[in-house]
């Protein structure tokens, strides 16, 4: 069964299929993503997960790194761990 | 008959006819005085609140009337087809409605969504600048920290629905980043100046809003602190892209009927124009344009309605084809229509106006060919950094 990781990756690795990015690199800081992306990304994570990503959880940080997504994914689906 | 079957391209759902009907009897017939005059006629805005258009889109326990995108999308086309100046309003109020039921607190839900939802209260979305349009993240609106609140400058233009609204949505840098605001439009401090002399879209209330010191309590803040461009922005332009595309197909459809209509009936070299090859060339064009723009406006609000986060690309890719695709209609319609087409008041004329504007707002042509190839890009050359 996919991990939360893989799911994530998965979703990223279809966006930007040329590229290769580590769990810890920062996306945003690659310099070819922006706010539509950011919009994809919390749409992908809500839909896929089931959770709604409150205002609190909604900053880059939380965006950055496949790490990050992870850890925003479990700690509020702890099923997802 | 056949050309209103051409007109309306896919069948027809129970919402999407219930509309059609309205928009026939009350919305298109006074579109032209309301061009004219550069205002939305009292009649068009009771017609939109009575038949629960401005809270289409917001869910049924906050009073609205639950619509998905699908069917928020077919209202906007066909409100578009019949005024593309009350579609804009429409397309405003819709933005704040979905931005506070979004990303709003509970309190904010319950102070704004019911009376949102009835029209009672219209939205207008504030973000474009003097010197930022495309480019939201170039805005230099401020809102400075203040005990228990934030004290906010701005200056917003072509601001739609600026004259009307009774709430404001502002966007301002904060210490933390780019924020959003509600900001009730009677706030202390809150200029609003009407915008006169528009090229299209002239009934749809603008104006410049100049925020001057005006101090606002915290919970007035919407959404995440200093994340507003990756969220309530980005996310509510996509309502609003989804709207201009549906009113965009609206004015392919009714530039269709006007110029088929006018083509049957003008006499040439011994038939009629639609005799002419040339004009069928352009009657084409405006017929499967109208059913492109209609079937891509669905595809995009049948991804939002799934939440797709595939929606994004097919919004842009939706607003591109129909935008375009309502200026050359325009263009053809008002050439089929010759002379009479010049005038004010011929409704073509008015077509051509507001097509125009469709390719301005909500990112300009240039802005989504830049976008979507830049996708395209990443998906099938490589990324270039």
């Amino acid at each position: 069964m996919p991990t939360t990781t893989e799911d994530i990756r998965d979703f990223i690795h279809a966006k930007f299929p040329h590229v290769t990015i580590a769990d810890e690199e920062d996306i945003f800081g690659l310099g070819f993503v922006n706010s539509l992306f950011a919009m994809e990304l919390v749409m992908f994570l809500e839909g896929h997960f089931g959770f709604r990503i409150g205002n609190e959880d909604l900053e880059l940080s939380n965006f950055r790194t496949v790490v990050a997504m992870e850890r925003l994914v479990v700690r509020n689906v702890p099923a997802a761990a | 008959m056949h050309s209103q079957t051409l007109a309306a391209p896919n069948p027809c759902s129970e919402w999407r006819h219930q509309v059609r009907v309205v928009v026939d009897e009350h919305v298109a017939p006074g579109a032209d005085a309301c061009d004219r005059d550069a205002r939305i006629s009292p009649h068009a805005l009771d017609v939109a609140a009575r038949e629960g258009w401005w809270g289409a889109a917001l869910p049924v326990d906050v009073g609205g009337t639950g619509r998905d995108w699908v069917d928020v999308s077919a209202l906007h086309e066909e409100v578009g087809r019949g005024c593309s100046s009350l579609r804009s309003l429409l397309t405003v109020h819709t933005m704040v409605g979905h931005a506070i039921d979004r990303w709003g607190t509970d309190a904010q839900r319950e102070q704004w969504l019911a009376q949102l939802a009835t029209g009672a209260t219209l939205g207008a979305f504030c973000l474009t600048e003097p010197e930022a349009g495309s480019d939201a993240a170039a805005l230099s609106a401020r809102a400075e920290r203040v005990r228990h609140g934030y004290r906010l400058s701005a200056t917003k233009c072509w601001i739609t629905g600026g004259l009307t609204a009774g709430l404001l949505l502002i966007f301002a840098r904060s210490p933390s980043g780019i924020c959003a605001f509600l900001v009730p439009a009677e706030s202390v401090g809150v200029t609003r100046t009407p915008v006169a002399g528009l090229l299209g879209t002239r009934a749809s209330m603008l104006a410049e809003v100049v925020v001057d010191a005006c101090e606002v309590p915290d919970t007035a803040l919407l959404g995440p602190d200093g994340f507003a461009l990756a969220t309530v922005i980005t996310g509510t332009l996509e309502v609003g892209r989804l709207s201009v595309a549906s009113g965009s197909v609206g004015i392919v459809r009714a530039c269709l009927q006007a110029a088929s209509g006018h083509a049957a009936r003008r006499s040439c070299a011994g038939g009629t124009l639609k005799d002419q090859q040339l004009v069928r060339r352009m009657l084409t064009d405006m017929v499967v344009d109208a059913r492109a723009g209609r079937l891509l406006c669905e595809r995009a609000a049948r991804l939002k309605d799934t939440g797709d986060p595939e929606t994004v690309m097919a919004t842009w890719i939706a607003k591109y084809h129909a935008a375009r695709a309502a200026a050359r209609a325009a263009g053809d319609a008002v050439q089929i229509y010759g002379a009479r087409g010049c005038v004010t008041g011929a409704s073509v004329d008015r077509y051509y106006r507001d097509a125009k504007v469709m390719e301005i707002i909500e990112g300009s042509t240039e802005l989504h060919q830049v976008t979507i190839a830049d996708d395209a890009d990443r998906q099938m050359s490589g990324c270039a950094p």
